[in-house]
């Protein structure tokens, strides 16, 4: 059995409440409190996962969000499996089931681990270099990385989670809820701020809430006990929102931020049930005060990644606010002051400390004469040279560095050890003021980046703006806070302070050694397995840019964005290639800050409600009637009805053949309907569109054509003038918004003298299309009191009429070419009118019929479809539609671009219609055609736009655009395709009824 | 994400609006008697300035007014918003 590393209770941690967890298939037993990375350690369990690229064993590393390698999968093949959850945040609960990421077969048996020996061969770029050539083998090698290397599984069920979005307004938002976060936090509330405050752990307080040493006071009360107070006086002001285990994601310009709140992670499974999982704060911050603080450095040297290295102040943190220790035989190996504190906290509890390596040689503050009083060996001026040990750090050897720091003297030391703590510093985390747009600046005396130029109204205070210790931040912060939030005095103007904390540090991004680096593996990026090594080598290969290097070695490409080891990385450049660090920038921090589930960022936004859509009022009928549906937009239209087992071509050429030798029903209530008042209505018309509608009768129905600017066909649709001053426009289903807005911005920006009103009509009716032979005596049977006689009611003209009292307009156009009437009705009216309709055209086999049909019926006639056989690279001419612009009218939008040069150009794509020599074979939408197959490159002169077999000529039809197209009448083309080429014959676009005989039949 | 100021309704979320590319650009009233290089830089030449950029933007899903925008593209903030056929603010 494991160890039991638990050493003295910690308030933290309830030990009364025990909770059971596996973690790869073994149970082990830990404290509700516990995160599972304390639990493990408790367990004396450090090996957690592999390295992506060489599969070296690795352990917890650090405490928190960064960490790099305890990475796990939770409830693998379940349908709340989550990879790539770091077990330093996730708190234990009763059920969990972690498993180790990144090795195959386990953990303990890592076949990818012989990477590890074939390390010679696998250099920076290695993936780049190797596995490209030859091309055709990237599939058999990419089964393999993928089998051995990748990062975790996603769930292959639905995820039975609910997650959602919400909005936050306030006039503060703190990030951070440490010592500075809380103290912001206070002030702002008190000065009646609406203040909100998050933090990602499960407590408040950050780091100082564990701090219980004599050594930092704060009005002669140790610095936890001091905040502890605070932080039961911020939770009593009613204007203060205070949200824990909420981090935040991405900080967006104009205080836009993203967080995510978890709710339910941290309860057993049971308790989880109809609880919103996790939610997507949407937060709009009047002021931001930025207060993330610090992320400590690790130490670059030979091997400095083995289970049982962990960074010092994460030691600390286990000991701590988990009363868990790291190992029973420690080392602490330092360059600053921080380990000592480490090392006075674990003494205080108990744990054997082995020996102190400093790489300074000569120091002298409080914290260190604290630790030799307690007699700890410190081995000062001293480096760790190399680490042994595979599956657990088991020794350590030391060698003392020389004055300069580049090399290594005298003779190797041995230690022998369980466990390592590395402090190489302390790094402000500036990942969130930079996504936000701010500029940073180097800070030469300790090698820190900090902020410099707020893009928005914020502020960066404590640790993350570079005031590391508690003096700094007691000095620093209520000042920033008094000139921030425009107030006289705080609670903390006055605070009496005592730190023994020297801030003297020697800092050397990579350790000197007594191998050649060749020979060593000084690890920069954990999770990446990126060494110092490999950074050498690819500035030696030429690469200078920060952002260059980064994608070369894959240096902080992880799922932890390198939040351990990029300074490192930005260090040693600047080092080997003889640049000034501050001058060669950072690599950017890109949102989300840690990973988001992907159920939190679409929230309820799901299945049914993915992608809201549209219904015509008559859709139940079409439902009812087994209609399939196709989306068009938004909208959901009947396609087709299928009858009796008929697949789709079988149905469409049975409702086609019906449409045209009896009757059809369509249902049109998806086109876009815009009404148009004004005493200028029709000037307005006259310059929208290509065509002229000043004399256009009232009653009467025009079909038009909308241009852009550019000359190019932009929608159509047949308008009818309803009085003087009133028209009512159809636009295609796809348009209408675009079209209303295009309208609106003319009125608004170009003519607002012109008196006219759009109002936008869509939904407002239902249309109902009946068409073929039988059409009139079907409507005239639904509206007996109307006059149908071709006198009266001719081709292209309207009437207001009742059905049953109910208000009607009834247009008598035709998008078919056949005789036919469309009925608009009040929408709710949509489904009985529907009705009537197929009751009054039973007698003549009326047959409903869908998009596709329609589409068949008005390409045998050869009318456009906008947006199929148009491109935005069609003009009207280009569609051999000359007749529909107008040669009279001094101006309409897109006149001037139809005679550019450009556009008048003969060789320009022109539809054409297309036969084929064998009159079965059916054209595939978008084929290419050519002239000459032998020429090469061969030429493409165009493509099928519109391609359909009819029922009616009996023969396959097409559209499709050619150059020069308009003058190659009975020209022979050729449509190559995969395993065959298809002989054509360009022909006039228009198959059937030329005459128009059939629209007055 | 911005916030805009609608002159007709006040501030509001930038997914409201949608962006209507360079402000005061105006339609020639004669384009018959333009050349082809006169139609082009009216119908094809913008600006793109990094910088302070007079801009058109719609309160699309708001009060469907279209208004001017002065903007500084390199920092994204909005220095002024006023009314279509307003004067542009002389700063
Ligand atoms: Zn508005």
């Amino acid at each position: 059995m494991s160890k039991n590393l638990r050493v003295k209770s910690s308030k933290f941690i309830d030990e009364t409440y025990k909770v059971s967890f596996k973690f790869n298939g073994t149970t082990y037993y830990g404290y509700k409190g516990d995160t599972l990375a304390s639990a493990l350690l408790a367990n004396d369990i450090h090996l957690v996962g592999r390295s992506f690229k060489y599969h070296r064993p690795r352990g917890i590393m650090t405490a928190g969000s960064e960490e790099p390698n305890a990475i796990v999968q939770l409830h693998n093949n379940t349908s709340r499996t989550e990879p790539n959850v770091r077990a330093t945040e996730i708190e234990i609960y009763e059920g969990l089931e972690a498993s180790s990421q990144n090795c195959w077969p386990s953990v303990n048996f890592d076949i990818g681990g012989i990477n590890n020996f074939l390390s010679p061969v696998l250099p920076a770029g290695f993936y780049y270099k190797t596995f490209m050539w030859p091309a055709n083998f990237w599939e058999k090698y990419e089964y393999f990385i993928r089998k051995s290397a990748g990062l975790g599984k996603s769930p292959t069920e639905p995820d039975p989670d609910i997650y959602e979005h919400k909005y936050i307004h306030c006039d503060v938002l703190v990030i951070g809820a440490g010592i500075s976060g809380i103290m912001a936090a206070k002030t702002a509330a008190k000065n009646g701020f609406k203040t909100l405050l998050v933090d990602e752990k499960s407590y408040l307080g950050g780091s100082t809430i564990y701090q219980n040493s004599e050594q930092f006071k704060i009005n002669n009360q140790i610095s936890n006990s001091w905040l502890e107070k605070e932080i039961n006086e911020i939770k009593k002001f009613e204007n203060l929102e205070i949200k824990t285990r909420t981090s935040v994601a991405a900080f967006h310009g104009y205080n836009f931020l993203l967080a995510r709140e978890n709710l339910t992670d941290h309860l057993p499974l049971d308790q989880r049930t109809n609880k919103t999982r996790q939610r997507l704060l949407k937060i709009r911050a009047k002021k931001v005060i930025t207060a993330t603080g610090a992320l400590e450095r690790p130490l670059i040297f030979d091997n400095n990644d083995r289970p049982g290295i962990l960074l010092s102040s994460a030691i600390e943190k286990y000991a701590n606010l988990f009363g868990v220790a790291c190992g029973e035989k420690n080392v602490l190996f330092t360059n600053n002051d921080s380990a000592y504190e480490t090392a006075i906290s674990l003494y205080q509890k108990g744990i054997n400390i082995e020996a102190i390596i400093d790489n300074r040689e000569e120091i002298d503050s409080k914290l260190i004469k604290e630790a030799e009083k307690n007699n700890i060996k410190i081995y000062k001026g001293f480096t760790i040279v190399n680490t042994f040990g595979y599956k657990r750090i088991n020794k350590i050897s030391i060698m003392q560095l020389s004055k300069d720091g580049q090399k290594v003297v005298g003779s190797k030391i041995s230690i022998s050890c369980d466990c390592l703590g590395i402090s190489g510093g302390w790094t402000p985390a500036v990942h969130l003021f930079t996504q936000s747009g701010g500029k940073l600046k180097f800070r030469d005396e300790d090698q820190v980046f900090i902020p410099d130029i707020y893009p928005s109204d914020q502020i960066s205070v404590g640790s993350c703006n570079g005031d590391f210790t508690l003096d700094e931040i007691i000095s620093s912060v209520p000042n920033k806070l008094k000139e921030f939030l425009n107030i006289k005095k705080t609670d903390y103007d006055n605070l009496e302070i005592y730190s023994s904390y020297n801030k003297s540090k020697r800092n050397i991004w990579l350790l000197p050694s007594d191998k050649v680096i060749g020979k060593t593996k000084p690890f920069v990026d954990y999770q990446n397995d990126a060494t110092a090594k490999d950074i050498k080598l690819a500035l030696r290969e030429g690469f200078r840019s920060i952002e260059h290097v980064k994608r070369y070695t894959t240096t902080g490409m992880g799922t932890d964005q390198g939040k351990l080891g990029n300074m490192h990385a930005l260090g040693i450049i600047s080092e080997t290639a003889g640049s000034k660090m501050g001058e060669l920038g950072t690599t950017t921090f890109r949102p989300p800050y840690t990973p988001l589930t992907f159920g939190t960022i679409v929230g309820r936004n799901v299945g049914e409600y993915f992608d809201i859509f549209r219904k015509t009022p008559i859709h139940d009928w079409h439902v009812k009637n087994k209609a399939e549906f196709e989306n068009v937009g938004q909208w959901k239209r009947a396609w087709y009805y299928p009858k009796d087992g008929e697949n789709m071509h079988d149905a469409v050429q049975r409702e086609s053949k019906a449409a045209r030798d009896s009757a059809g029903i369509l249902d049109a209530s998806t086109l876009g309907k815009i009404d148009i008042q004004g005493t200028d209505a029709s000037e307005f018309l006259n310059r929208v569109y290509t065509n002229a509608w000043s004399k256009l009768a009232i009653g009467k129905c025009r079909y038009g054509l909308m241009l852009n600017e550019d000359g190019m066909v932009y929608d159509d649709g047949v308008t009818t003038r309803l009085g003087e001053n009133h028209y009512i426009m159809t636009t295609t289903t796809g348009g209408a918004a675009t079209v209303l807005g295009k309208l609106e911005d003319y009125l608004q920006t170009e003519w607002p003298e012109l008196d006219v009103y759009l109002t936008s009509v869509t939904d407002h009716y239902a249309t109902i299309s009946v068409c073929g032979p039988n059409s009139k005596k079907i409507v005239s049977q639904v509206i007996p009191e109307l006059d149908f006689s071709d006198e009266s009611f001719p081709h292209m003209s309207f009437k207001n009429t009742k059905i049953d009292k109910i208000k009607c307009r009834v247009m008598r156009i035709s998008f078919t070419g056949e005789h036919s009437y469309e009925i608009n009705v009040q929408a709710n009216y949509g489904k009985s009118v529907w009705e009537k309709c197929m009751e009054a055209g039973k007698e003549f086999n009326i047959t409903p019929y869908g998009t596709e049909t329609m589409h068949l019926l008005r390409a045998e006639k050869g009318f456009i479809i906008v947006g199929q056989d148009t491109d935005a690279t069609m003009t009207p001419i280009d569609l051999q539609m000359n007749w529909i612009v107008s040669k009279k009218k001094y101006d309409f939008i897109g006149k001037r671009s139809l005679y550019r040069s450009d556009t008048i150009r003969d060789d320009r794509k022109q539809l054409v219609g297309l036969l084929t020599e064998n009159p079965d074979e059916v054209l595939e939408e978008g084929a290419q055609i050519v002239a000459d197959i032998k020429k090469s490159p061969i030429e493409m002169l165009g493509h099928v736009t519109s391609s359909y077999y009819s029922p009616n000529l009996k023969k396959s039809i097409a559209l499709g655009v050619i150059k020069g197209g308009k003058n190659m009448m009975g020209q022979k083309l050729i449509i190559p395709m995969e395993n065959k080429q298809i002989n054509v014959t360009v022909a006039d676009p228009v198959f059937l009824d030329k005459e128009n005989k059939r629209l007055n039949a | 994400m911005f916030v805009i100021k609608c002159p007709f309704c006040g501030e509001r979320e930038q997914s409201e609006f949608k962006a209507g590319g360079e402000a005061h650009i105006i339609r020639p009233k004669q384009p018959t008697e333009l050349s082809d290089d006169q139609w082009a830089e009216y119908l094809f030449m913008r600006k793109n300035i990094k910088g302070i950029q007079f801009e058109r933007w719609v309160h699309t899903h708001g009060c469907r007014k279209w208004f001017n925008v002065v903007r500084d593209t390199s920092s994204d903030k909005i220095k002024a918003v006023y009314k279509m056929g307003e004067k542009p603010p002389s700063e």
